[in-house]
């Protein structure tokens, strides 16, 4: 399991592209945003956190058709379903791997470009730990998507208009904690239910996509 | 019949021969008396109940507003219920059954947010609102056209089956959590569902209950859209399992000539 980890965060480092582009991504967006709204910073600041938690989720997405894609394309897809490791146990690793290249350098970007948009000073811990809660559900939810378009030829596309009702909870639960955190607010409801997702998707989803998996590698 | 023989005379019709020749002898009775009520119900609501004091006659799109939104949600349930029978007994009816329902489902969310639209103009004074009503109704949308891009993408239709299976499920779960997501996430300006609710509608006339005048035309609305559903559904599988054939004796031809 930690060989499969480590190769695939290997290929994500070093064969350019997985690894930066989220970031780059991410970090493009948030820096728009004031020449697309102007600058003032009372505004700036009231979508902060909506903003920086959209941002997060689409360079998420963006890197999900990468996923579970390349290994099926030169093959070794297979040749992990065959593995002595069961396929959920490859599901899981592949979402921890895509959360380590994307989700958590997100996480640790999200302060910084929180200063760009003027975000409240409360904000800023609670924008982290929202992050850091509602990332990992990101990373299963759209390994679920990717297994499900995996065999497809152009499925870019699909795996978006597939995932982005699924992610519509996660946002939810996650912005608002964003929000309430940055204006003072009690967070302690959508804390929890971010975190109760998590657990949940965490828990049951990797089985649904081995799942899938299973059945487009039939 | 004892329970248990009732139940497998209920799976003969997973035979798609015997689905055929049940749903050709019974599709008539589903067309008219669906476009009876429909009828009875639109001309009944639309013409001779009188306009309500407050929404002058806007109120009178309740007749489409109302089933369809009903039918809506009820539509996903059939797929989530013919999805499960497809996973554990692998019937191709019910595959198919499933596939039949997803336009309908996607046409009458349509309808509903078009008529909430057209009667929010005036009466909330904006075409849409993000108001938890309307945007479930949003994300179920997009719930059935992924749904329907998935079964369209996949071209072996076992395969396609089983994927959209799956994220039927899975997409249950996530559409009830998002239900009440957006639920927490803004009070909505939607009023209440007064029409299913017995107190509000057996009671008497209370402030929030539909008055019987416009209650009785949109029962018979209600019920025209459910049989003319099931009409749809069974039409719509019977063409899938033609479709089906045609496929497979063109494959035959090919292969044996």
């Amino acid at each position: 399991m930690i060989a499969l980890l480590l190769r695939d965060l290997k290929l994500a480092f070093r064969a350019g592209g997985g690894f930066g582009l989220g970031l780059a991504f991410f970090l493009i967006v948030t820096v728009m945003v004031p020449f697309a709204v102007g600058p003032q910073s009372s505004l700036l600041s009231t979508i902060a956190p909506g903003v920086l938690w959209l941002g997060a989720l689409l360079a998420c997405l963006l890197s999900l058709d990468r996923l579970l894609a390349l290994d099926w394309e030169d093959g070794s897809l297979d040749l992990l379903a065959t593995a002595p490791l069961p396929l959920e146990s490859v599901v899981t690793i592949k979402a921890l791997a895509h959360w380590l290249t994307t989700g958590l350098p997100l996480v640790l970007a999200a302060p910084f470009l929180g200063v760009l948009l003027n975000l409240p000073v409360p904000g800023f811990f609670w924008l982290v730990m929202s992050l850091l809660i509602g990332t990992p559900a990101m990373s299963v939810i759209g390994t679920f998507g990717a297994a499900l378009t995996v065999g497809l030829k152009r499925g870019g596309l699909l795996l978006s208009l597939l995932v982005l009702p699924l992610y519509v909870p996660t946002l939810i639960f996650g912005a608002e904690v964003a929000r309430r955190g940055a204006t003072a607010m009690e967070v302690q409801t959508p804390l929890l239910m971010l975190a109760g997702i998590t657990a949940a998707t965490i828990a049951l989803l990797p089985f649904a996509s081995a799942a899938v998996l299973r059945i487009n590698l039939r | 019949m004892s329970i248990a023989a009732k139940a497998n005379a209920l799976w003969e019709y997973a035979n798609p021969r015997k689905f055929l020749a049940t749903s050709e002898r019974v599709l008539p009775f589903f067309w008219i008396t669906s476009l009876a009520c429909i009828c009875v119900g639109l001309i009944w609501g639309f013409f001779f109940t009188p306009d309500d004091y407050k929404q002058g006659s806007t109120v009178k799109i309740i007749y489409l507003h109302v089933p369809a939104a009903l039918m809506a949600i009820n539509c996903w349930l059939m797929m989530l219920v013919t999805s499960l029978v497809w996973l554990v007994r692998r019937h191709h009816v019910s595959a198919l059954a499933a596939r039949a329902a997803a336009p309908i489902g996607i046409v009458m969310t349509m309808i509903a947010l078009l008529t909430g639209a057209i009667w929010g103009q005036p009466m909330w004074g904006t075409w849409w609102a993000w108001d938890p009503r309307l945007t479930s109704f949003l994300i179920l949308f997009l719930f059935y056209l992924g749904y329907v891009a998935l079964w369209e993408a996949i071209e072996d239709p076992d395969t396609a089956a089983d994927l959209t299976s799956v994220l039927c499920l899975v997409g249950s779960v996530f559409a009830i959590l998002s239900r009440y997501a957006v639920n927490f996430w803004n009070q909505g300006l939607h009023q209440g569902a007064s029409v299913m609710r017995a107190a509000a509608v057996t009671g008497a006339d209370t402030e929030e209950k539909v008055s019987n005048v416009f209650f009785y035309p949109l029962l018979i609305c209600i019920i025209g859209f459910v049989l003319l559903f099931i009409a749809l559904v069974l039409y719509r599988t019977g063409t899938e399992i033609r479709a089906r054939r045609i496929k497979a004796l063109m494959a035959r031809e090919r292969v044996g000539g």
